[in-house]
């Protein structure tokens, strides 16, 4: 049997995680505008770099470009998309048919999130949709790939083979859920999972140990979540400020502890110690570099964490 | 219980503008209990209506006649001879939406405005503190999560939850919001009951999205309500 056959969707990232190579993805937040110009510039960054590049679904709840109109751009540009897709502003109508529009037009990766609530963004006052949630989304595309039906049952016709990829906060309380919740996506159908920010190495490596430990790191490619801290001031928002978010006091210190114009340096030395470690790390098959609205940097750290060349398939 | 909340004057005071006559309706049941809507608010919110109208050169004639539920045709129609006599140019409702409804129905043809906004099917932690419990979304899950209901008081309305935004117990929305899904797992834990939210949850037939109509067995409507 070839291994072509054996792929859910034949994507890049696909191929990378079968091929047991480490993968490492990127992300680029489309702009608060029309304007194309500014994707294909955070693009430039990415190209050649990354596997996949995660497009954000109005991020923070603030409207933005289309997911699947600037996945379209980086399809045209020849990179490769990891589509998110948040439950917050759409019902199973609305995302069933821009999974099927998107796979038309060349989607293969698909991330199925929750979303950040509509209280954070620019439209506190919309009206969260939530009609389906993350798990059941996940079980919505494998359903609409694997059987070639809708929500609903009924048929389709031209199954869209996504790669579908989940999200896993492994520092949200209660810690001990966390690995139920990762096992309960498996069980959706997810096939690679992207994780928060880690900050905290230490609960990370307890998080895998469990997920080692129940056997889920053979069921699921994990890749783990690293952003660079630009700053001391950034540090200390993500720790105080943004929800689920597990900053120990020791990145502070650290990040402290240089000269200023060092900081940020300082920040991207963290960030690849971490992928030096993930990539010994028995049951993390990759990164997910979330270098936000620092894309600029992405050729640097991927070069000072030793993931380039990335790998080519024909 | 259903509870709400006082409108805020100025917006009550604009919905009256130009009526001269008015009968404020209060309703004896959940909105008094809930301090919103009963005998002493009516008594109240008149007397600030009146009072606002006199200050403005503009006097207006506000009555006010609180009854036992304004959801209930039998205790509606004790304003019949009141409104009759009465000859009032507006009715308000300190009632929730539902009393307000059946009060404007009953009476076509005078304009009826609210008064009060309802927010909710809650519990009373508190005096004056009320706690929304239940969408009446016509699936109830409670059996599966604790007794605690997901739609209601998770902000994303999830069935599988916990999602990555809860904060040491906390909604992501606010750290005045405690996490449902925090509060259904830790409650499943001490019932040794954790299995019932590993599995799956795929309740999503949401049979709130129509107007429902609820005929208990046994009973149908009167033939001559019937179309």
């Amino acid at each position: 049997m070839s291994t072509e056959n054996n792929y859910k969707s034949g994507s890049n990232l696909e191929k990378v995680l079968k091929s047991g190579q480490f993968a490492f993805t990127g992300e680029l937040g489309p702009p608060r505008g029309s304007d194309v110009n500014e994707v294909r510039e955070k693009i430039k960054f990415l190209r050649g770099n990354v596997d996949s590049v995660n497009i954000t679904d109005n991020q923070t709840a603030m409207v933005r470009m289309a997911s699947w109109a600037a996945s379209l751009i980086l399809v045209q540009e020849g990179l490769e998309p990891n589509y998110q897709m948040v439950c917050r502003d759409r019902n199973r109508l609305a995302m069933q048919a821009d999974i099927l529009g998107g796979y038309a037009l060349g989607i293969r990766n698909m991330l199925c999130l929750s979303g950040d609530h509509q209280k954070f963004g620019d439209h506190p006052d919309a009206k969260g949709v939530f009609d389906i949630d993350s798990i059941q989304l996940i079980s919505m595309v494998k359903q609409m790939r694997d059987e070639g039906k809708f929500l609903s049952g009924e048929d389709l016709h031209g199954q869209p083979k996504l790669f579908i990829g989940a999200a896993s906060n492994p520092f949200a309380d209660p810690f001990e859920w966390r690995v139920h919740r990762l096992a309960k996506k498996i069980a959706a159908g997810a096939d690679f999972v992207q994780t928060q920010c880690i900050y905290n190495m230490e609960k990370f490596r307890e998080f895998i140990r469990l997920a080692n430990e129940e056997g889920l790191t053979e069921k699921i490619y994990i890749l783990a979540g690293v952003t660079p801290m630009k700053s001391v001031g950034m540090a200390k928002y993500m720790k105080g400020k943004v929800p689920g978010m597990d900053v120990p006091d020791d990145i502070i210190k650290r990040l402290q502890g240089v000269e200023k114009n060092k900081v940020a340096q300082e920040g991207i030395n963290i960030a690849c110690e971490q992928i030096e470690e993930f990539k010994e790390m028995k049951g993390v098959h990759g990164v997910h570099l979330m270098a936000i609205e620092w894309e600029h940097k992405v050729p640097e750290i991927a070069e000072q964490a030793k993931v380039l060349p990335r790998p080519v398939f024909n | 219980m259903i509870v709400a909340k006082r409108k805020p004057f100025a917006e009550i005071k604009a919905m009256l503008q130009g009526y001269k006559k008015v009968l404020n309706v209060g309703c004896g049941t959940c909105v008094s209990v809930c301090l919103a809507g009963g005998e002493k608010e009516v008594s109240i919110l008149n007397t600030e209506i009146d009072m606002t109208r006199k200050l403005d050169d503009d006097p207006i004639e506000i009555q006010g006649h609180t009854i036992e539920r304004q959801c209930d045709r039998e205790y509606l129609a004790e304003l019949d001879s009141i409104i009759e006599e009465g000859k009032f140019d507006a009715l308000m409702s300190m009632a929730c939406g539902v009393g307000i409804q059946f009060l404007a129905e009953r009476y076509p043809l005078i304009p009826t405005f609210p008064a009060v906004d309802t927010t909710g099917l809650a519990v009373n932690q508190a005096v004056g503190w009320y706690e929304e419990r239940c969408r009446s979304c016509s699936q109830c899950v409670l059996g599966i999560t604790g007794g605690i209901c997901p739609v209601t008081m998770c902000a994303k309305g999830l069935f599988n939850g916990p999602c990555g935004g809860t904060n040491k117990g906390s909604c992501e929305i606010s750290n005045e919001q405690p996490c449902a899904w925090f509060m259904i797992y830790e409650r499943l834990k001490g019932q040794n009951r954790l299995d019932s939210i590993k599995q799956l949850n795929n309740t999503r037939g949401w049979g709130d999205q129509i107007p429902r109509n609820l005929i208990q067995p046994g009973y149908k409507k009167p033939e001559k309500m019937s179309k």
